[in-house]
């Protein structure tokens, strides 16, 4: 592979895994409120 | 009226968690199109620098569309006829054409995972020979000329009726029993046997080769219309995003969960996922053109070409062959099946909304039509035409049509941006400001309409494929304008008196403050 191409592959993975990351990060941090009595299918 | 609306959401059913919730919309996000559409995509437009335009498509227009279906979906807490409704009683139409158009591609798309499930089989012996193109459409599709026939082919109708049934399966148990367990169970399941394939192919030979070939940036295509058109297109495709399923999705979860934080994991899971395809994919082509001794532009491809000819014939070669068959094969239909129960779950909760009807006879009411019909035109030796037109038309002018027409309305005609940016941010860990309307109102619309008006006039030049006019005219036009005209008159029948259509906001603010 040439540089050019590793440099590129990395950047996005940093970008849209590292995005999915601190997505993820930043809603566990914010529980926010879990539905209180489920709507369960009747 | 509040009771009555707790009644109502209820009988609906709900996902039991925010997780659940994001498990089911990654599924639905991640399809067919993020394992053989993506890798190409980026291949063909610049490679590495693709990057650049996909990037500024995903913040511009792609998690902005898909909050505003969230939006809609959790402040109005319906199917999308019953959202639009709430959100103007002159939108509901707009509901209805998505639901029509999620009918036609559960009917079709089915078809496409059955192959898919068939050929994971083929995959041990390696069924397709030296010559995988001429069996998928020989032995295997046993295709026929162009047109609408009923010589069914046994190899196809078999795996279909079986993927209805554990589609319709998972449909009758309803939102949280359903779909919301098949999600928590098949989703990390996806993810491991991609994530596994990715690790084979990148042993193979020649796998360098193929990443070099797909990350090597071009800038010099940032400058070219057409290769932000692909990024916005890839974007807006990819993401479930405008006919009804994340609206659909967005009413199942609690009135106070973090919409705009789910969001953000539910898009960069799914474009994630597409980087991790475009890996496996372009190692698993350098292998492949290493092995033949020629370029990877010789042999990369996107969609069916893909899956069923080029795949095999990687399979043909690889050393474990039959594993990355499974795996690839495998995920496509784990894939495919998360996307299509939440497509005809878009149906489902619309007829049950409309008619009140219970979970199982909705389900049976709504799937077992679809499954006939699926089986009746992809079952057959013309089942490859239907499918081929049918998804390049509905694609382009009923999903991209109805989802800039329900933009539209809800910025310029309802205006209702304002309302759903409050609504999501106040419960939303990530706050929208001003710029989301703007993005929402004018960027988003404009990038697609230039989209949609490119394909409408190259549609309009070069009949598709040269396929027969009559079947251009009935399967591909006539069935995208029958959706459109069939949605808004499906919109004027009259709704069950006990349905409430009032803002269930409103309802439960003016019942605070009554009590």
């Amino acid at each position: 592979m040439s540089a050019a191409a590793v440099v590129m592959m990395l950047i996005a993975m940093a970008v849209l895994w590292g995005g999915l990351a601190v997505a993820i990060w930043n809603i566990s941090r914010f529980r926010g409120e879990e539905p209180g009595s489920v709507q369960r299918d009747l | 009226m509040s009771q009555e609306l707790d009644h109502a959401e209820q009988q609906r059913g709900g996902f039991s968690s925010r997780k659940v919730f994001i498990l089911a919309a990654i599924g639905s996000a991640v399809g067919l199109g993020n394992i053989w559409r993506f890798p190409y995509v980026a291949y063909e437009n610049g490679g590495g620098a693709f990057i650049l335009p996909y990037l500024i498509a995903l913040l511009t227009a792609g998690l902005p569309f898909l909050l505003l279906d969230y939006g809609l979906g959790h402040r109005y807490r319906g199917s999308a006829p019953l959202s639009f409704r709430r959100a103007h009683r002159a939108a509901e139409g707009l509901g209805w054409w998505q639901v029509g158009i999620c009918f036609v591609i559960a009917v079709y798309y089915a078809a496409v995972i059955a192959w898919a499930a068939r050929y994971a089989m083929f995959s041990f012996d390696k069924a397709w020979g030296d010559d995988p193109e001429g069996f998928l459409f020989g032995s295997y599709l046993q295709a026929g000329d162009p047109g609408v026939g009923l010589d069914f082919v046994s190899g196809v109708t078999v795996p279909l009726v079986l993927v209805w049934v554990a589609v319709l399966a998972m449909m009758v148990l309803g939102v949280q029993k359903g779909i919301g367990i098949a999600s928590t169970i098949f989703i990390p399941i996806l993810f491991v046997a991609f994530i596994t394939l990715v690790v084979v192919a990148l042993t193979l030979d020649g796998a360098a080769t193929g990443l070099d070939a797909l990350f090597s940036p071009d800038w010099s295509a940032l400058t070219e219309t057409s290769v932000w058109i692909a990024a916005y297109g890839q974007i807006f495709f990819s993401l479930s995003v405008g006919f009804g399923i994340m609206i659909t999705y967005a009413s199942y979860v609690g009135r106070r969960s973090d919409m705009t934080g789910s969001g953000l994991v539910v898009g960069f899971a799914n474009s994630g996922f597409e980087l991790l395809a475009g890996i496996g994919v372009f190692a698993a082509l350098g292998f492949m053109a290493t092995a033949a001794g020629v370029g990877v532009d010789e042999v990369a491809t996107d969609g069916l070409g893909l899956a069923f000819i080029a795949f095999p014939a990687i399979i043909n070669e690889a050393p474990a062959g039959a594993l990355i068959g499974i795996l690839f094969f495998g995920s496509l239909v784990v894939a495919g099946v998360t996307s299509l129960v939440s497509v005809i779950e878009v149906v489902i909760s619309a007829v049950r909304d409309k008619f009140e009807l219970t979970r199982v006879a909705a389900s049976l009411a709504v799937g077992v039509p679809a499954a006939l019909l699926s089986i009746v035109l992809l079952g057959t030796t013309t089942g490859v035409y239907v499918l081929d037109i049918v998804d390049h038309f509905i694609n382009r002018f009923g999903i991209l049509l109805v989802a800039v027409a329900s933009m539209l309305a809800l910025a310029w005609v309802f205006r209702r941006t304002g309302l759903l940016r409050d609504h999501l941010n106040r419960n939303g860990s990530v706050q929208l400001g001003r710029t989301w309307e703007v993005l929402i109102s004018v960027v988003a619309p404009a990038a697609l309409v230039f989209i949609l008006v490119n394909e409408l006039v190259d549609n309009l030049q070069v009949p598709y494929e040269g396929y027969p006019t009559w079947m251009l005219n009935t399967l591909g036009w006539g069935l995208a304008g029958a959706v459109l005209v069939l949605g808004f008159v499906a919109a004027r029948l009259p709704w069950r008196e006990t349905t409430p259509l009032e803002d269930p906001e409103t309802i439960v603010t003016q019942d605070e403050r009554s009590s």
